[in-house]
Formats: C-alpha cells, sequence, structure tokens
C-alpha cells in the first residue's frame, strides 16, 4: 500500500494521528449505519414482496374481469359511462425519513362525490360493477406498494453508496495512514539514533 | 412537507378505463413513445403513477431518472394480460444490489 507523501516530522505525525482517529470513528459510525439500514431493508423488501404478490394477484383478475365486461358492451357506450368518476382520489404525500434517507410517505384520500357507482345500472354489466368496486379497493394497497417499492429503490441505492464508503475508509484509508504513521515514527527514530551515535563518536573523541 | 398530489395510471386503453371510473387519472397510452410523452407531461404534477409492466419494462432505462428522486413515485403494474414478472426482477436487482445474496426467492 503507497504511503502518503508527507514530510516526516513530528508536526506531521501529530496531524496524521489525529487524522486517523477521525476516520475509525467515521468507520466504524458507518458500518453501524450500514448494519441498520440493511436490517430496514430486509424487513422492507419482505413487506414488498407480499404487497407485490398481492397486487399482482387482484389486478390481474379485476382487469380480466373487466375486458370480459367491457367486451359485452358497445365500446362507445362503455367510454361514456366511465368518463365521469362518482370518486375522486388524491394522496397525501409526505417524507420520511428511514436511516437519513428520505422516502415517501403516502397515505390515499377518497373523496366520494356521489354514492354508488358511476353509470346507470342499465348501462353496464354487473361484471363491471363489481370490477370497478374491487379496483377502488385495491387502490390504497397499490399505493402503500409503490410507497414501500420506492422506498425499498432509495434504500438499495443509499446501502451500496454507504457500503462503497465503508470500504473506502477500511481498505484505503486507514491501511494508508497507519503506513504513513509507522514511515514517520520509523524516520524519527532513526534520526534520534542517528543523533546519539555522532554524540558518542564525538564524546569518545574527545 | 406534506402536500396533496395526484394519482395517475398510464397504460394501454383496456387497462386504465376501470381505475378511471375508480377515480384516477387516466392516461392512454398504445406505445413506448406515447407513454414516454406522457410521463415527461405528467412528472411534475402527479405524485404516484402507475404503469403497466409492458411499457415499463420497454422504458426502463428512461424511468432510472426517477429513481433518485422521493417523488413522483412510478410503480410498474401488471396489465390486463398478466404479471410478466417484472416488478419482481426490479425488486431482486435492488435486494441483490444492497445485500449481495438473494434472501427471498432463493435462486428461482
Amino acid at each position: 500500500m503507497a504511503r502518503l507523501n508527507v514530510n516526516p516530522t513530528r508536526m506531521e505525525l501529530k496531524k496524521l494521528k489525529a487524522r486517523q482517529q477521525t476516520a475509525k470513528r467515521g468507520h466504524k459510525l458507518l458500518k453501524d449505519k450500514s448494519d441498520e439500514m440493511i436490517r430496514q431493508f430486509s424487513v422492507l423488501i419482505k413487506e414488498n414482496k407480499r404487497l407485490r404478490d398481492e397486487v399482482e394477484r387482484e389486478l390481474s383478475e379485476v382487469l380480466r374481469q373487466f375486458a370480459i365486461a367491457r367486451s359485452v358492451t358497445a365500446p362507445y357506450s362503455a367510454e361514456a359511462a366511465f368518463a365521469v368518476p362518482s370518486v375522486a382520489v388524491s394522496a397525501k404525500c409526505g417524507v420520511k425519513s428511514i436511516m437519513g434517507v428520505e422516502v415517501p410517505d403516502i397515505e390515499l384520500i377518497t373523496s366520494k362525490r356521489s354514492e354508488g357507482l358511476p353509470y346507470a345500472y342499465a348501462e353496464m354489466t354487473s361484471e363491471a360493477d363489481f370490477s370497478v368496486a374491487k379496483a377502488a379497493e385495491l387502490l390504497p394497497k397499490m399505493v402503500k406498494l409503490a410507497e414501500v417499492e420506492k422506498a425499498v429503490r432509495l434504500l438499495a441505492d443509499e446501502i451500496e453508496r454507504n457500503k462503497r464508503r465503508v470500504n473506502a475508509l477500511e481498505y484505503i484509508m486507514l491501511p494508508q495512514l497507519e503506513e504513513t504513521i509507522k514511515y514517520i515514527k520509523d524516520k524519527l527514530d532513526e534520526n534520534e539514533r542517528a543523533a546519539i551515535v555522532r554524540l558518542m563518536k564525538v564524546k569518545s573523541k574527545g | 412537507m406534506e402536500e396533496t398530489g395526484k394519482t395517475a395510471f398510464v397504460g394501454d386503453g383496456d387497462s386504465i378505463t376501470v381505475f378511471k371510473a375508480a377515480g384516477v387519472a387516466a392516461f392512454a397510452a398504445e406505445n413506448e413513445s406515447k407513454a414516454k410523452e406522457i410521463l415527461r407531461k405528467i412528472a411534475k404534477e402527479y405524485r404516484v403513477i402507475f404503469l403497466t409492466e409492458e411499457l415499463a419494462r420497454a422504458l426502463g432505462g428512461f424511468l432510472k431518472r426517477f429513481d433518485e428522486d422521493t417523488y413522483p413515485v412510478i410503480l410498474s403494474v401488471p396489465s390486463k394480460n398478466g404479471s410478466t414478472g417484472y416488478g419482481t426482477e426490479l425488486l431482486k436487482s435492488a435486494m441483490e444490489r444492497a445485500l449481495g445474496v438473494d434472501i427471498l426467492f432463493n435462486g428461482n
């Protein structure tokens, strides 16, 4: 490992020792952070998988059913029937922090404009009623999945970055500092020994 | 920071209608270039965007730019043709990136 390019003086030694202390403390902190993030991540990813499986299954079901319902209605009247929704969905979008990573915190707000379905019963078949109701039911779950999945992705990025930082400290910065400190110490000791030997020589001649 | 955002659904014609009825803004996109155009337009306004898997897969590179920010949240969902497994793939890649190992699927 290459050592840093510094003069072997006491000043430098002192500076480097301080840097090494900081680096060591930083390394420990980052490592702890990494551990905790990974713990949180594994909880989140399990929830993500569970939600995704559920949503995928139910959504495919809803869409398939709806496609069947649509196929028995004239396309024009189907379009018209669904043009005006009875409910308006909006989401309260906040931000929460997981280990310093900002992740979305979404809450779904449904405001009903009128009771029941947005079209006359004569216009559509009952399969359509059913799938629309099902879709509305599914929405909160989908939004939750969106939230969790985004959090997982953001957290994965952060874990990766953090890992790189920990590795840089552990395998480059710390060995470098250690080696340089050792080099300076050796050099200073050597100088000291040289001085003593010189003194002894001078003394023995006199 | 809390504000009210809107949700949108982008997908092929048949898949979106039912969500329109459920109160989500729906945008029809038959192909990827159309979807890209729509996404560009609505990414600022809408906070949660659902995208069908077929489109999400085709737009993989384009969607990466939204990965860094907290919002908008873009979620790929199966269309009426059923799940293609794209969502699971994304999940898996995130897991492998972060942990280096597969703790959910055990290699399948």
